[in-house]
């Protein structure tokens, strides 16, 4: 269906794709994955015609096509969706989807015609969008299919999907795995970007890995496993499983008692929950995003209005309600935000002013006449700390936060939580966007933390990595715990069930 | 491109963009505009009277364009820096009358005191306002414009204008409050040129507003605010106290206006005085890319364009000082279309971003 060959681009110093060669056989899933950087997303643009290569070939159906523009990969039958949608959010679903090949006569839009063939598209599919709606009214799940849609009203037979299940709860995750499913038996062909492994083998036929830019393997997705897929993302050995020795637990670090949190409009998004946290363990929470992790991690931090709190919060025993992020800080709670460019980094600021957020007011960054000025030495001593630490590149103090990988960032930020030496740390989805090498090294780090004492709340959306890493297991449920388990014997089925269901 | 000749370019492409469209205007009104801006410039730059009255037009432009910067550093749009030099300037001219007696070495450090706290003062108010209840520091800082011009032109016309006076003008300050004039140390610069002090005042400050933005704890509290409000209080930094504490340093820059208008230039509260300082300060600002280096030279820029005009109205056929204003207008247009020139780069060569 599609081929390219030799496919070589450059963008400045950055060989970008080095002779790519990638064939995708009609009628079925293809995964290319490989980590950020890899060039997997160039070479998929390039077959968009978003990119023209700077040498090498593209096939289509077997024969050389020169592909300039989307336009003409659209014309060719190859549809892309991007990790960012693209849709008019106060547009309708039928709108968007005509938007750029508006049907009917140049003062008239045909927009009837069109609904009834999205409708059609949208049951021969399975994909339950109201053409009608709004698109802003639907869920991010939804929306995605309208992207979908956007492509199958096109005529696309080859659908190119970057990181689709990013956005995607897990539920919403195996829903999307259907459509494709049912898509590969009506003759479409897929290609997905991805680098979740797991989710290569659930659905894909085959595999082309990429690094640095090179196709370094071609696989059937049966003859394969995570381990070897890792090795070869990665270049080296990886460690899939956390490995960790037994805890030593000792005495309580954080306490929650009856904790209600309720939002601005009066929602409760935390209905009563207690729970201990103990020096020297991992507590983990499961649960499906939205079900009020975000609000619970955020109350501990002190970021949420006491007004909308209830119950208690107890660090070393010590009450926490009524004291702010600041005074929670030198209390040595530490916290790994869930979204790092909202909370967690200035984007502007460089990497060294970013290192010492939180303790920029106190000696030794603060220093002179009274602790007023900043301290340049301390300021570089601590970014290079960090910097060097925990292996954040580049190794460049000056740049902008805003320059690095996500993965990068997050380094940054673990380095700096670490950097206190924290006694309890509150950590949210702390591999999201993060490359499956720097996620061995983060959960390394964190299970050094542990043994060194501190009691970690980990909030974590992979369910693997939150059994994996969590010494016990919370399961929150609509702001609810709905049970704890052992994450050594329970299986994922249980888990998922008092996820889901909440009992 | 090094980091600063980036921050230049815009700008630069700015000015030169106005003056060339400036430049198409003149020629349509029937003037050169070769010699309109030889006119201009050659005024504007003239010694000794050319030079001391542009830099004396820019003294105020610094003030107010640093206390735009300032709140623009947190993230806040200070459209009042007119209101809090109003303000400031009567409140300083009250101390220089209530305290006209006083000998200098006390009465000059407790004008100062009353330009900056006053103009502290009145910049705080929208700033609490918005901490406390949210309320938009936009709409409040152009309400207290009102609300100063007011305030301070019924005090002048009912309570302290002189029997008799048919000008909008308090009494004079006392002597002691008087700083001195660069005409008293430069020789063969005359001293009726109102070039005072408040102007290496308004250039420390540019220094002072650097070292506090960038090498204070206070700064960097007051900048992360502005970068990314929840990023600062993830970091333990108190939002509301940053909003309060950026209006009053802007506050009192815009206040440091009073400075050179009562205590260097006309030594009394004029009404009316200011010709758009504190709006012209937003331009200042932007021009000067939220830089204290770049508010300097943005201001200068002003001051030529302002001072220069009025020569243009006098010696030139057919273009007015207007033409000025239209310059004015075009720099903060092309300032604030900056994206579509980055856009417009964008194509000419294209900058592809790396992503795979």
């Amino acid at each position: 269906m599609l081929e390219l060959r030799e496919i070589t681009k450059r963008f400045g110093d950055v060989l970008a794709n080095d002779h790519v060669n990638i064939v995708v056989k009609p009628g079925t899933i293809h995964a290319i994955v490989g980590e950020n950087g890899a060039g997997k997303s160039t070479a998929m643009r390039i077959a968009y015609g978003f990119y023209t290569p700077d040498s090498g070939e593209i096939l289509v159906d077997g024969q050389v096509r020169d592909i300039r523009s989307p336009h003409d990969a659209i014309a060719l039958g190859i549809g892309m969706v991007h990790q960012h949608f693209m849709l008019v959010e106060t547009m309708t679903v039928a709108e968007n989807i005509v938007l750029g090949a508006e049907p009917g006569s140049a003062l008239e839009l045909d927009l009837k015609n069109a609904a009834a063939q999205i409708r059609q598209l949208s049951e021969e599919f399975k994909l339950a969008v109201n053409p009608h709606e709004p698109v802003e009214h639907l869920s991010v799940g939804q929306q995605q299919r309208v992207e979908l849609l956007k492509a199958l009203y096109r005529h696309a037979r080859l659908l190119i999907l970057d990181e689709p299940t990013a956005v995607l709860t897990p539920l919403e995750v195996e829903e999307f795995f259907g459509i494709l499913r049912r898509m590969r038996e009506q003759g479409k062909t897929v290609i997905i970007i991805t680098h979740k492994l797991s989710e290569v083998l659930a659905i894909s036929d085959e595999v082309t890995v990429m690094r640095d830019g090179k196709v370094v393997g071609r696989v059937q997705t049966k003859d394969t496993n995570a381990a070897e897929l890792a090795r070869m993302m990665v270049g080296r050995e990886v460690l899939l499983r956390v490995e960790k020795p037994e805890p030593h637990a000792g005495e309580t670090a954080l306490e929650v008692r009856n904790l209600s949190v309720i939002t601005s409009t009066g929602a409760k998004r935390v209905d009563d929950i207690s729970f201990k946290v103990h020096a020297g363990e991992i507590v983990g929470i499961a649960g499906v995003e939205g079900n009020g992790q975000t609000e619970l991690i955020e109350a501990l931090a002190g970021l949420v209005d006491p007004a909308y709190i209830t119950g208690e919060m107890l660090a070393d025993g010590k009450n926490l309600n009524s004291l702010g992020a600041r005074v929670r800080r030198e209390l040595g709670i530490a916290h790994i935000p869930e979204d790092r460019h909202r909370r967690g980094l200035l984007l502007e600021f460089s990497l060294a002013e970013n290192s010492i957020l939180g303790v920029h007011y106190r000696p030794p960054i603060a220093a002179y006449a009274g602790n007023i000025f900043l301290d340049e030495n301390a300021i570089q001593k601590r970014a290079t700390e960090i910097i060097e630490g925990f292996d954040v590149r580049p190794r460049n103090a000056a740049l902008p936060a805003r320059a690095l990988s996500g993965g990068n960032q997050q380094k940054l930020i673990i380095g700096r939580e670490y950097h206190v030496h924290p006694k309890v740390l509150l950590v949210s989805q702390p591999t999201r966007g993060v490359d499956i090498g720097a996620i061995e090294f983060i959960h390394r780090q964190l299970v050094t933390l542990r043994d060194r004492g501190c009691a970690i709340l980990l909030v974590s959306a992979e369910l693997e990595e939150v059994t994996s890493l969590s010494d016990r297991l919370l399961i929150i449920h609509e702001g609810r715990i709905a049970g704890e388990v052992d994450p050594k014997v329970a299986t994922l089925e249980e888990i998922g069930l008092l996820m889901t269901r909440g009992h | 491109m090094t980091k600063l000749a980036r921050e230049l370019l815009f700008p630069l492409i700015a000015v030169l963009a106005a003056f060339i469209v400036g430049g198409i205007l003149i020629l349509l009104v029937g003037d050169n505009p070769l010699d309109t801006y030889r006119l201009l410039l050659g005024a504007a730059l003239s010694w000794p009277d050319g030079i001391g009255y542009t830099l004396f037009q820019a003294t105020p432009l610094i003030f107010t364009g640093l206390a735009v910067l300032v709140g623009f550093r947190c993230g806040l749009f200070n459209i009042g820096a007119e209101g809090q030099l109003y303000i400031a300037a009567f409140a300083t001219a009250w101390v220089g009358i209530t305290f006209a007696g006083w000998s200098s070495w006390l009465l000059i450090p407790l004008c100062f005191a009353a330009a900056i706290l006053t103009g502290a003062f009145w910049g705080a108010i929208p700033g609490v306002l918005k901490a406390r209840f949210g309320s938009h520091e936009v709409i409040n800082t152009i309400m207290l414009n009102f609300i100063a011009v007011a305030l301070v032109s019924y005090f002048t016309q009912y309570h302290y204008k002189v029997p008799g006076d048919p000008i909008m003008e308090t009494a004079t300050i006392g002597p002691g409050a008087h700083i001195p004039r660069f005409g008293r140390f430069i020789p063969n610069f005359p001293e009726r040129i109102p070039l005072n002090v408040a102007f290496l005042l308004a250039l420390l400050c540019c220094l002072l507003v650097y070292l506090f933005l960038w090498r204070t704890k206070w700064g960097y509290e007051i900048r992360a605010t502005g970068s990314n409000p929840s990023a600062a209080e993830y970091g333990g930094i108190s939002i509301r106290k940053q909003i309060v504490l950026a209006m009053a340093v802007s506050g009192g820059l815009a206040g440091m206006v009073a400075i050179n208008e009562v205590l260097g230039y006309r030594y009394r509260y004029y009404d009316g005085f200011s010709d758009n300082y504190g709006f012209t300060g937003i331009a200042v600002a932007l021009l000067g890319r939220n830089h204290p280096v770049g508010v300097i030279l943005a201001a200068l820029l002003f001051a030529v364009l302002q001072h220069g005009g009025i020569y243009v109205d006098g010696f030139s056929e057919h273009v007015t000082k207007d033409i000025v204003q239209v310059l004015q207008g075009i720099i903060i247009l092309f300032v604030a279309a900056e994206s579509f020139f980055k856009w417009l780069v964008g194509r000419v060569r294209p900058v592809e971003r790396l992503r795979a």
